[in-house]
């Protein structure tokens, strides 16, 4: 009879996927710096925020002066005419992306457990993300309502 | 007298057993034996059971009368010792306190091993992962300053701030039924951060910081993604979630209260 000498025990509820024990740490081997802290409460404070810019900018899209109806390229201009909605929809675009990507990455490491398959989602990730928002804060600094659409 | 007596206990004892409605159970055992199998598969059994008693008797019956290849761990049968984890119908439980009424005992009932550790056999898994995390956080008291000469007195006040915490078993089914611990088996897991709890707010303990400090790590109380599975699997109805928010919230204040 032939024994399984290299038989891998099964992960239970993860099939395929290879075992992997906590890697040792000894006392003081541990990750310092506050990083996680900090995108702990980045994310519930920008969470609050978001709830109040976007219901904000929903209300006045969809409902305020006759509704979605009113939106269109004078309607934009006009309102970035003024440095207060400029600044609203920048912390929209800011807190909202980095809330996003925050969040994909906290995705990407509970469902990605190779290191290199972690490693290439989240350059992908934070590629878009900084890209998105250094376009969107392109048009909203450089916006030049004089080109007609 | 003593004839009596004995004629009585035999009497209730007859009575008490007509009374009990015996049912026959499909108990769906996912089994593994890493010396033959490639990979874990279900078998069936049937057995008769009292509606009342629990599933860990079932297990028996079947070790006992069926297959004695079946293995599984179990100590104490009352719920105290904690070794007796599985998932049951899908959740994580204590066979000594699962009863079979409430499983719905008419469709077959599941019994795996918990999940996220390995499996070695059937139902037993190496919980050494476990064990590792619950070493990690320093589960013992930590007491500068000179040695008193009579015991730690505390007020009960101080003993109520974490007394919830200190009724843990170890039976690793808050951990197992977390999906951040599924994911990779990095996550220190809600047992060890529980087990932190206990020692972090005991008003005799100097060793907080220290704790609080491994539980900021990467891999600590922020991956914690409040799905209250914990709470919800544990055997002895500690409020596991409430927990590891104290401890997120003491590592933002920097204070133990
Ligand atoms: S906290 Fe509850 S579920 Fe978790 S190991 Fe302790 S007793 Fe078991
Ligand atoms: S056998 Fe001891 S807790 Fe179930």
């Amino acid at each position: 009879m032939s024994t399984h000498v290299s038989l891998e025990p099964p992960r239970t509820g993860n099939p395929g996927r290879s075992q992997r024990y906590r890697s040792r740490k000894g006392p003081g081997k541990v990750t310092r710096g506050n990083f996680e802290l900090y995108s702990w409460l980045f994310m519930r404070a920008s969470g609050v925020l978001l709830v109040f810019l976007v219901l904000g900018h929903l209300f006045i899209m969809m409902v305020t002066d006759g509704g979605v109806e009113k939106i269109g390229f004078a309607f934009v201009a006009g309102r970035w005419a003024s440095p207060w909605w400029q600044f609203w929809d920048l912390m929209q675009l800011w807190l909202a992306m980095i809330h996003g990507t925050n969040g994909m990455r906290t995705v990407i490491n509970d469902y990605a457990d190779k290191d290199r398959t972690r490693a290439i989602l989240k350059g992908l990730l934070y590629t878009a993300a900084v890209l998105t928002v250094a376009l969107g804060t392109l048009v909203i600094f450089t916006f030049d309502p004089s080109i007609k659409g | 007298m003593s004839t009596a007596t004995v004629q009585e206990h035999v009497e209730t004892s007859a009575s008490g057993k007509a009374g009990i409605e015996m049912m026959t159970i499909t108990v769906r055992i996912r089994r593994y034996n890493p010396e033959v199998d490639a990979a874990p598969h279900w078998v069936d059994y049937q057995v008769t059971a009292d509606p009342t008693a629990r599933i860990l008797d079932s297990l028996h019956k079947i070790k006992w009368e069926q297959d004695g290849s079946l293995t599984f761990r179990r100590s104490c049968a009352h719920g105290v010792c904690g070794s007796d984890a599985m998932r049951i119908n899908g959740k994580n439980r204590l066979a000594c306190k699962a009863l079979v009424k409430d499983l719905n005992p008419t469709k077959p009932i599941t019994v795996e091993p918990i999940q996220g550790l390995p499996v070695l056999k059937d139902l037993v898994v190496d919980m050494e992962p476990f064990f590792q995390a619950y070493r990690d956080v320093k589960p013992f008291l930590i007491a500068h300053g000179n040695e008193p000469t009579r015991e730690r007195i505390q007020s009960q006040k101080d003993r109520d701030r974490f007394d919830d915490t200190t009724k843990c078993i170890l039976c690793a089914a808050c951990t197992t039924s977390c999906p951040v611990f599924w994911a990779d088996g990095q996550y220190f897991g809600p047992a060890a951060i529980v087990n932190a709890h206990r020692f972090i707010f005991d008003s005799r303990d100097d060793g907080a910081n220290e704790r609080l400090e491994i539980l900021n790590d990467r891999e600590g109380v922020w991956r914690c993604r409040t799905t209250f599975n914990c709470t919800e699997a544990c055997p002895r109805g500690i409020q596991i979630t409430q927990a590891i928010a104290e401890v997120k919230r003491a590592l933002i204040t920097r204070r133990v209260i």
